[in-house]
C-alpha cells in the first residue's frame, strides 16, 4: 500500500475517516433528530480517554473501541435525560455547558492525566495502512448506517420530532425515547471516533476536545446540509483536508469555518445538499419548456 | 353502560385563576358530542387536560374505563384518543400523505429500536391515501402543507387523527377559520365519520354547525358546566343563552 500512496496521504486519509465518522455521529443527533448540540466534542473526548486508558492498561484495541462507544453512549444518555426538557436555544446552551463541564472535570482528574492528558498511547498494531483502512471503513459503515436509519421508521419518527415535537406526540411518538435513542447512538459513534483519534495521534489532552472542536464538527453538519448524509460527508472531507492543503487556513480556522457557516445560513440554509438539490431543480426547469 | 370518555370533577387552576372548576361529562360510545361555550369558558383547558398537556389539580379522566392520570400525550393517543388541534400543525417537511402515513404506522413507531428494524412504508402510505380520500382531499396527497389552504389542511389533520384508529376523535375547533361553505362541508365529513361508528367530541365555536350536526351538547362557562342535553333544549335554556350569546344580544333578540 505504501507503494501506492505516501505516508502523508495515509495520515491525511486516516484523519479524514475519523472526522467523517465524528461528523456523521453529530448528524444523527442534530441532522436526523433535530437536536442541536454545541458540546459534541465531549463525547469524542470521553471515547478517546476511555479507549486510551484501556489500551494502556493492556486491553485489546477492539475491546477498547467498544468500551469507548459504551462510555460515550452512557454519558450521552445521562446528558440526553438531563436535556429532555430543554429545546432549541436552551438545548444549545445546555450542551455547550456539557462541553465545558467535560473539560473542567478532565483537567482536575489526576487519573486522567490532568491538563497534561495521556501520552504514549499504545499503537493498535495494525500498521499505518491497516489503521487508515479501519478509519475509512468506520466512516463508510457509519454513512451506510445513517442512510439506513433515515429510511427506517426510526428515521421517519426522527423527521417528525425535528419538524415539530409537540405534533409528533399527538401521532403517538414517544418523543423522549426517540431523543434518547438519537443521543445514545450519536454519542456512542462519537466515542468510537474518539477512540480512533486517540490511537491515531498517540497523545491526548483535554483541550483537544474543547469548544472549538464542537463548533468545528457542527460547522461540518451545517455546511454539508443538516441531515444529509452525503452532504455532511463531503463537508467533513473538505473541512478536514483544507487546513492541510492551505497551511494558512489552520491559523484562521475558526474565522474560515465561522465565515462558511455564516455564508451557508445566509445563502443556502440547506447546506451543500440544499445547493445541489436547488441546482438540479433549476436544471430540470431550464430543460422543461414552460 | 359505561361511557367511552368519562370526565369527572376536573379542576384546573393556573396560580389563582380557576380555568376549569369541577367539570364532569361523559361521551357515550358512538355519539357526536358538542362541547361549547363562550371564549375563555375553559374548553381548550379541558381539552388539554384530556390530552395530557396539562395536569388537572383534581378529578379524573377515563378513556374506555382506563384512568388517564399521569399518562403522557403519546400514551393517551395510543390508548385510542385521536386529536386534531385548534391551530393546524402539519409536519411542514412532509407531504400530506407522509403526514398521515406516519400516524398510520403507529404500530411500528411504538419503540425506537423496534422502529429501527422496520423499513416498509408502502402499506401505511396506501392506508393514508384511503384516509385522505375519506376526508375528501385525495388529490392533494403529494403536496406539501405549505402549499395547501387552511380548509384542506384541517382535512389532512382529521385524516392524520383517523390514521391512529382512534376510539374517540377529539376535534378542537376544526371549523375555525373556514368560510361557511368549507365549514359545512367539513361538518358533513365529521357527521359521516360519526355515522360510520366513530365517537366524536367536537369543541367548536360555530354554533350553527354544532346545532346542525351534534346529537348532544355540553355547555361550559367560566370553568363550570352550565348545561347538557339535546342541542335545541340546551340552547333554549335562558342561562345558556345569557352566557353564550351575552345579555345584550338576548335583549336585542327579545
Amino acid at each position: 500500500m505504501t507503494g501506492i500512496i505516501g505516508n502523508y496521504e495515509m495520515s491525511l486519509l486516516t484523519m479524514v475517516g475519523i472526522t467523517v465518522t465524528f461528523a456523521l455521529s453529530l448528524n444523527l443527533i442534530t441532522g436526523l433528530c433535530g437536536q442541536i448540540s454545541l458540546g459534541h466534542a465531549a463525547f469524542y473526548g470521553a471515547g478517546a480517554y476511555a479507549a486510551a486508558m484501556l489500551t494502556k492498561a493492556g486491553v485489546p484495541f477492539a475491546l477498547a473501541l467498544l468500551a469507548a462507544a459504551a462510555v460515550a453512549a452512557a454519558i450521552g444518555l445521562v446528558v440526553g435525560l438531563a436535556s429532555l426538557r430543554v429545546r432549541h436555544d436552551f438545548l444549545a446552551i445546555t450542551t455547550m455547558g456539557v462541553g465545558f463541564l467535560f473539560i473542567g472535570i478532565v483537567r482536575q482528574q489526576d487519573a486522567l492525566g490532568g491538563t497534561m492528558g495521556i501520552s504514549s498511547i499504545p499503537d493498535p498494531g495494525l500498521g499505518k495502512a491497516g489503521f487508515m483502512a479501519l478509519c475509512l471503513a468506520s466512516a463508510g459503515v457509519v454513512a451506510l448506517f445513517s442512510l439506513y436509519v433515515k429510511r427506517s421508521w426510526m428515521g421517519y419518527a426522527f423527521d417528525s420530532i425535528a419538524d415539530d415535537e409537540d405534533t409528533a406526540r399527538i401521532v403517538g411518538i414517544n418523543v423522549p425515547a426517540y431523543k434518547l435513542a438519537a443521543f445514545a447512538i450519536g454519542t456512542g459513534i462519537a466515542g468510537v471516533a474518539g477512540g480512533l483519534y486517540a490511537h491515531n495521534v498517540g497523545i491526548i489532552d483535554p483541550d483537544s476536545f474543547g469548544f472549538i472542536e464542537s463548533i468545528t464538527v457542527l460547522a461540518m453538519v451545517v455546511i454539508g446540509g443538516n441531515g444529509s448524509v452525503w452532504g455532511v460527508t463531503v463537508a467533513a472531507v473538505m473541512l478536514s483536508m483544507l487546513p492541510h492543503w492551505f497551511q494558512f487556513i489552520d491559523n484562521y480556522k475558526l474565522l474560515v469555518y465561522g465565515g462558511l457557516v455564516f455564508a451557508v445560513m445566509r445563502f443556502s440554509p440547506g447546506g451543500l445538499a440544499g445547493l445541489f438539490a436547488g441546482g438540479l431543480e433549476r436544471l430540470r426547469r431550464a430543460r422543461m419548456p414552460s | 353502560m359505561t361511557a367511552l370518555l368519562e370526565v369527572r370533577e376536573v379542576r384546573v387552576h393556573f396560580g389563582g385563576v380557576v380555568a376549569v372548576d369541577g367539570v364532569s361529562f361523559d361521551a357515550e360510545q358512538g355519539e357526536l358530542l358538542g362541547l361549547i361555550g363562550p371564549n375563555g369558558a375553559g374548553k381548550t383547558t379541558l381539552m388539554r387536560a384530556i390530552t395530557g398537556v396539562i395536569r388537572p389539580q383534581s378529578g379524573s379522566i377515563r378513556l374506555a374505563g382506563r384512568d388517564l392520570a399521569g399518562l403522557p400525550t403519546h400514551r393517551r393517543v395510543r390508548l385510542g384518543l385521536g386529536l386534531s388541534q385548534q391551530l393546524v400543525s402539519p409536519f411542514t417537511t412532509m407531504t400530506a400523505v407522509q403526514n398521515v402515513a406516519l400516524a398510520a404506522g403507529y404500530r411500528k413507531t411504538g419503540a425506537p429500536l423496534a422502529a429501527l428494524i422496520q423499513m416498509r412504508r408502502a402499506p401505511e402510505l396506501a392506508r393514508a391515501r384511503e384516509l385522505l380520500e375519506l376526508v375528501g382531499v385525495r388529490g392533494l396527497a403529494d403536496r406539501l402543507p405549505g402549499d395547501l389552504p387552511l380548509g384542506d389542511l384541517k382535512r389532512v389533520e382529521v385524516a392524520r387523527a383517523l390514521a391512529l384508529d382512534p376510539k374517540l376523535l377529539l376535534l378542537d375547533e376544526p371549523l375555525a377559520g373556514l368560510n361557511h361553505i368549507e365549514a359545512a362541508a367539513l361538518a358533513d365529513t365529521i357527521t359521516a365519520l360519526n355515522r360510520d361508528g366513530l365517537t366524536v367530541v367536537l369543541i367548536e365555536h360555530n354554533l350553527g354547525e354544532v346545532m346542525r350536526i351534534c346529537s348532544r351538547l355540553v355547555v361550559v362557562d367560566n370553568g363550570r358546566k352550565l348545561a347538557e342535553g339535546p342541542p335545541r333544549e340546551v340552547m333554549g335554556e335562558a342561562k345558556v343563552r345569557a352566557a353564550y350569546l351575552g345579555e345584550e344580544v338576548e335583549d336585542a333578540a327579545a
